[in-house]
Parts: C-alpha cells; structure tokens; sequence
C-alpha cells in the first residue's frame, strides 16, 4: 500500500440542473477516518460517488481530488449491498479485483485476508450459504485484498442487525487502520463511535463537530460517546 | 399423483376423447382416423416415419445450436457497443415484422431444396428470441456490480467476460427455453415450402395422397420431438444456466 493520501472537495453538485449540494468544502485528513454524516437525500453518497469517479451523471462545479495526485487505482470501495457474485465462491468474490484486471490472484493473500475477517473455513462456500453479518465480512475482505490507501465506505453496516453491526464496525475500524477512510453515514452512533472527524452535512453545507476523545473504534457505553451521538441526533432533528 | 402419473392419465384422457369423437361423430377414416388405425400405421411404416424424423431433427438440432450462437454473440455485441445497438437494433425489429413464412420461399430458392435453407430457417426463428432475452439480461445487469467493477480497474472486455455475462445466462436460458419451442416451427415451414425428406415433407405427402392416418402418425411423432427437444433443453438450462439469485 502507498502512503494514504488526504481528500478534499470545494463546489456543488447537480443532476439535470436541480442541485445535489450547495458550498461544500470537505476536508478528509490522511490516514484516519472521516465520517461524513447526515439525512437521506442530503447528497452524501454524491461526495462519494464522486470520489471513485462513478457520477458521470452529475454536473460537478468545483475541485475534488487528492492531494499528492490523481486518485485512480487508489481507491477502494465498499457499500451498503455486499455486492457479491452468487456465481462465485468466497474466495473468487476476494478475488475479483485481480481477476478483473487480468492478474493471477495471490492465493496466499486471499487465504490471510480470509482469515483476518474470520472466515477462513467458509474459502469455498457460496455466498448464498452465508448469513448478512458473513456476506458484509467477505465483502470487507475484498476491499482488504484490492490494498487500496483510500477506502470509501457507503453506509456499509447499516443492513446489519445491532449486534453485527457494532462487531462490524469495531473489525472494520481494526483491518482499516492508518488508511485513508471516508465513511458515509446517517447514524450518529457510527460516526460517534468511528470518526476521527466528524463532518456533518446538512442542506446548508457542512459542519464539523469535535468528536469524543479516544482512540478508533470507541466503546459503544462510553459516557461521552453516548453525549456526543445525543448531540449529534439533536442537530440532525433541526433540519 | 406423481407427474409422470399425471402424464400418462391426460394422454389416455386425451385418446379416449378422440376415440369418442370418432364414435360420436361416425367420422371417416379420411377425415379423423382413430387412434388404433393411428397406431398400426405408426407401426407398419415405422421405418420410413423415422427416416424422415430424422432428417426434421438434424435440421431442428442444427437451426437451434447454430440460431443460439449467432444470437448470443449478436447480444453480446449489442450490450457492448452503443454504436452497434444503434445501427442493428431497429433492423432486428424490421426483419422480425417480416413473417417468417414470406421468407421460407426465398431461402429455398437461394439454398436449394436440401437441409441447409430448412436449417437456416430454423436459425433465423430462433435467433431472435436467444438475442433479446440474453440482450435484455446484459443491459440489466446490476449498476452497482459494474460500479465496482470500474473502481477495481476492470476493463470493458473483462467485465463483460467476468461479470455481465455469467449475470445474465439466466436471461440467455429464458431466450434458449423459447428457441425450443420455435426451432420445429421453422424446420418445418421450411419442409413444407419445399422439401424431398422430412416429417413435414410426409405430411403433405400424406394429405395429398388422402392418407390420413399417416399423417397423424408423423405429426404425434412430431410432436413427441418437440416435447423431447424441450424438456432437454430446459434440463440443460436448469443444470448450467439458471441460478437463484441471492
């Protein structure tokens, strides 16, 4: 992996003229973790989007990018839906990146990444054999295997049940260290308990929120995460 | 009851109702034959029933495999190139306004009265089904899967290889299921049109010549091949095409 690189965004967004995001100036420090938090429809998954260069369909005004050049093959992506191929095994899923760019897969690395997520007896299972918690593991163990020093994550853990959820995120936080991380989100908890910033976005622009103290990923009962995650959800209520 | 069970018990019920017609109606043997006299010439001109069977099944074998290709290839082509889609798209829809009949004329003046215009007719009836279902499934495949696939730095080709296609082969087994049912249709306009062999052939031999019972015997046989060719393409389809989407 290359030195993880900061992110920044300056400008609005449209589609077919009616606008996305008005005035957005985001700033995502390198190597840590920026939650990028608000309501539906607020445009979140825009920034995103524009980031992996999959908005062509959006009238970009402004300047986005990384600094220290250009962001392509330097990004990994991880969303909501898993994404997995039904056709494929676990492990072919992990491997699809190298597939798709036509190298041989490292079968070694696969069978680490595997085992980092805690997955390494379902290798050759399909993903239909497997429950959402397992299914949102190998699709965490792929983005692990592309290696990429920017992760863009679209609300990935809000298809999980409470408990998977909160065990997803702290595996997450835990494989995805010292990367550059982008986690969109309308959770306060998420972000409460995963940001090292704290963005908010509103159909004013965006707002950062000083994040408790503590390091990533944060205890769920901690006093003042729990404070900051009522604060949060107070100002999204505002809107 | 068992679906075999079930099988059985409609076809009897199916020739007691024709053997009842036969009473009823006190019918000739030139206009309805029954289905005893129906057997017993299936019996006696077995040999010459299955000569022609034959034949009917090379050119239904020939017109779906090659008519399958061509179309899965075309869609394949059609998904990839916007360009292609423009140009080819609105001819596909014109030559399908064209009924197939009208054609069959043409194909046998241009390829002779042998098996390749019957082949080649069973091709083009074929072709369109396979190419629009498949082309449907590859332009339908989910946005997010090709979203990541451009974020892991794939390429057109692989993608493709990789992704579209194995998502829509249930969409090609769909198109290949209705190809079944269609290929026999064209075989045999194409016999009818003009022909020296074939069950097609025979029928028209045999209506000409008042031999009823002949030519219900070529067409159960007919049908049993239609029955045959459809159940293996769908047990085909089933093994290595469909999958549930999970």
């Amino acid at each position: 992996m290359t030195l993880a690189p900061a992110l920044y965004m300056q400008g609005s967004a449209a589609i077919d003229g009616v606008p996305i995001f008005r005035a957005l100036d985001l700033h995502v420090a390198a190597g840590q973790w920026t939650c990028l938090l608000g309501s539906s429809g607020v445009g979140k998954s825009t920034v995103l989007k524009l980031f992996a260069r999959l908005a062509e369909h959006v009238e970009f005004n402004g300047e986005f990018g990384a600094e220290g050049g250009d962001l392509t093959g330097r990004v990994a992506l991880m969303a909501q839906s898993d994404l997995l191929l039904p056709w494929l095994s676990v492990s072919e899923n992990v491997a699809l990146g190298a597939r798709l760019r036509g190298d041989a897969p490292d079968k070694s690395k696969v069978s680490h990444v595997l085992d980092r997520v805690g997955l390494a007896d379902k290798a050759a299972r399909r993903p239909g054999e497997l429950s959402g918690g397992q299914r949102q593991r190998v699709a965490l163990a792929r983005t692990l295997m592309e290696d990429r020093p920017v992760v863009l994550l679209d609300e990935p853990f809000s298809a999980l049940d409470a408990k998977n959820r909160s065990l997803m995120q702290e595996l997450t936080a835990e494989v995805l260290q010292d990367r550059t991380v982008l986690l969109v989100t309308h959770d306060p908890v998420e972000a409460a308990r995963l940001g090292h910033a704290i963005n908010l976005m509103t159909d004013r622009g965006i707002e950062t929120v000083t994040p408790p103290p503590g390091t990533v990923p944060r205890a769920v009962d901690d006093e003042i995460v729990l404070k900051v995650q009522a604060a949060l959800l107070a100002r999204l209520r505002e809107d | 009851m068992k679906s075999w069970q079930a099988g059985i018990a409609s076809a009897l019920l199916g020739i007691a109702i024709w053997q009842a017609i036969v009473w009823i109606g006190d019918l000739q043997k030139f206009i309805l034959p029954g289905p005893a006299l129906v057997a017993e010439t299936l019996w006696t001109s077995r040999g010459f029933i299955l000569e022609n069977a034959w034949i009917t099944l090379q050119e239904v074998l020939l017109g779906l495999i090659l008519g399958a290709l061509i179309g899965g290839i075309s869609a394949i082509m059609l998904a990839s190139s916007p360009v292609a889609r423009a140009l080819v798209r609105p001819m596909l829809v014109f030559t399908q306004a064209i009924p197939v009949f009208a054609l069959a004329p043409i194909l046998n003046l241009w390829l002779g009265f042998g098996l390749t215009s019957k082949v080649v007719m069973a091709l083009i009836i074929v072709y369109f089904p396979v190419t629009s279902a498949f082309f449907d499934a590859l332009i339908r495949v989910n946005p997010d899967w090709l979203g990541l696939a451009r974020v892991m730095g794939a390429g057109k080709w692989r993608t493709m290889w990789h992704i579209r296609i194995p998502a829509a082969l249930p969409g090609f087994a769909s198109g290949l299921r209705l190809a079944a049912v269609y290929a026999p249709i064209g075989a045999i306009i194409g016999e009818w049109v003009g022909a020296s062999k074939g069950l097609g052939y025979l029928m028209l031999l045999a209506n000409g010549r008042a031999k009823i019972d002949l030519m219900f015997a070529s067409l159960i046989v007919l049908a049993v091949m239609a029955i045959c060719l459809h159940s293996l393409t769908d047990l085909f389809c089933r093994k290595f095409l469909d999958r549930s989407e999970s």
